[in-house]
């Protein structure tokens, strides 16, 4: 089931330096959030502080509260891996592992946390894989395949289905398509869109038109700041703010 | 003018190819020298009896090295038992965690223990162990031999994992993989065909020594199948044979090291096979 997200006041380093200057912002259940922003601005770290995943950096830490659901996920005695679990990453480059098949890369979640069951991993990777547009293309060779060996765009995807095994309840994209070509890009886009009926998608993108066709709201990042948060139509047709404007009719960025 | 400066690059350029393709040969020159005529003077005493018999008294004919190559194979596998996990164990340390003090006192420490002559070695064990226990083991032996395989396997672990890409321990932990989890699963599996060849390394090079064992085994002319007792080694054996003045036993010391030379290039060998075929299908 797909749970909002509300963020108060978090705030990002990396050693000394503040990458986050305390952002506060609701990411709505169920739907597509789209993050833009020019390079450097904090849209990365932003996501990554949604699961924990940006304390895995060395000397990298986050303070602030993010609540996922009813949990605080900074809050005392919330473990960094079970957030993980809830909420999923999909990484900018695909990283299928490359020593497992195909079928064993779906697996992998479940396995590695413990879930021995032979039929239920079964239904589980083939759902993930149909679920990611994947099957129909992969079906043939799930075992004997490395997941290394498909197309960049099947990779990604393949990475997706690995996200969805472990029955995330938000799905976090980190410019999912910006190493891609245009047909694999679309192939994601359309797989965004259906994904958010039962999933929160947060996205970061480049590509403003990406943001206006995939998400419901958008919000604009400059220099670790939240500048605007809105409808994806008001953010690119009125937005509310000069450096919005600015920066999605091209005058910087 | 154009000409001749032409003409200079090419006759470098040959001159260059030249000089590496002899340095080539040159480097294959001592192993192929050595491994032949190592079956040379060897092949002719490689008869089912060495297989199978333990040395004979002096002045009888015949007899061969079965109590060495067993006693190698039982110390081997002392020494692997010891030094493969401690050694992928420090490697995994160093990758995954050792950025601070400790990482470098252990790389530190890894780094000299490789330098260290294998006589040494020797008389470090023969001090702590078989003083202490009053008597030669293979035990001691093959302590000896798996604190010597320590540094090579954690370095080459070391080095394996650290060539892993980060996006993959990144992708493990997204899934909600705890990190040991991912270290185990996905790092060490990942990197798995390199730390093999690494302790294959390890495992053939101290094979083959003889000093440590010196002290430690000590060698046996006899079957014996406690690990806590004196125990033959194949080269021990091809030393005691090779020091002593009968022609019988240079014999069976040129069979045993002809042995010894064949039993490592086949690990090395195995290892390049198994390496080579850890890598699935359409993976870089």
């Amino acid at each position: 089931m797909a749970v909002g997200i509300k963020v108060e006041n978090l705030k990002a380093w990396f050693g000394k330096t503040e990458a986050l200057h305390g952002i506060t912002m609701d990411v709505q259940s169920g739907k597509a959030t789209a993050i833009i922003g020019p390079s450097g601005c904090g849209k990365s770290t932003f996501v990554r502080c949604l699961n924990r995943m940006h304390e895995t950096i060395p000397d990298a830490r986050a303070e602030g509260k993010v609540q996922i659901g009813e949990t605080d996920i900074y809050g005392n005695g919330t473990s960094a891996v079970q957030i993980r679990r809830r909420v999923g990453m999909v990484f900018q480059k695909p990283n299928p592992f490359p020593t497992m098949s195909i079928y064993d890369n779906v697996a992998a979640g479940l396995r590695l946390n413990g879930v021995r069951n032979g039929r239920e991993i079964e239904t589980v990777v083939e759902r993930c894989l149909r679920s990611a547009a994947l099957w129909d293309e992969v079906k043939d060779h799930l075992k004997k395949k490395s997941g290394a060996s498909l197309s960049g765009g099947q990779q990604q995807r393949l990475c997706i289905a690995r996200a969805l095994a472990v029955e995330p309840e938000v799905l976090l994209m980190d410019e999912p398509a910006s190493a891609l070509d245009p047909i694999s890009t679309s192939k994601i886009e359309e797989l965004i869109f259906s994904l958010k009926q039962n999933y929160t998608v947060v996205i970061v993108t480049h590509n403003m038109q990406q943001a206006a066709r995939v998400a419901d709201s958008t919000a604009f990042f400059l220099m670790g700041e939240l500048i605007e948060l809105d409808k994806t139509a008001k953010i690119f047709t009125t937005p509310g703010d000069k450096r919005t404007e600015d920066y999605i009719t091209g005058r910087f960025g | 003018m154009k000409n001749q400066s032409h003409m200079r690059r090419y006759l470098v350029d040959h001159l260059a190819t030249g000089l590496s393709w002899l340095a080539a040969v040159l480097v294959l020159v001592p192993l192929l020298a050595i491994f032949s005529y190592l079956v040379y003077r060897g092949i002719g005493s490689l008869d089912w009896a060495f297989f199978t018999q333990i040395p004979k008294p002096v002045g009888e004919h015949g007899g061969g090295m079965a109590n060495a190559i067993i006693g190698s194979a039982v110390i081997l596998g002392i020494g692997s038992l010891i030094g493969v996990p401690l050694g992928i164990g420090s490697g995994v340390y160093l990758a995954e965690y050792g950025r601070g003090r400790l990482g470098d006192a252990v790389r530190f420490t890894a780094d000299v223990l490789n330098g260290i002559p294998s006589i040494v070695m020797g008389i470090a064990v023969y001090a702590l162990i078989v003083i202490r226990q009053k008597h030669f083991s293979a035990f001691a032996g093959g302590f000896a031999l798996g604190i010597m395989m320590v540094p090579t396997i954690a370095r080459a672990t070391e080095e394996m994992l650290l060539m892993v890409p980060s996006a993959l321990r990144e992708a493990a932990l997204g899934l909600g993989i705890p990190k040991w989890r991912t270290t185990i699963s996905i790092a060490l599996r990942t990197a798995s065909a390199g730390i093999i060849t690494g302790i294959m390394l390890a495992f053939a090079r101290v094979a083959g020594e003889t000093a440590p064992l010196l002290f430690t085994a000590f060698g046996n002319s006899f079957w014996n199948m406690n690990p806590n007792q004196p125990t033959a080694a194949l080269p021990l054996q091809i030393y005691t044979y090779a020091n002593s003045p009968y022609d019988e036993w240079h014999r069976i010391a040129w069979a045993g090291a002809l042995v010894l030379v064949i039993l490592i290039v086949a690990a090395v060998t195995a290892v390049r096979v198994v390496a080579s075929r850890g890598v699935l299908k359409g993976s870089h």
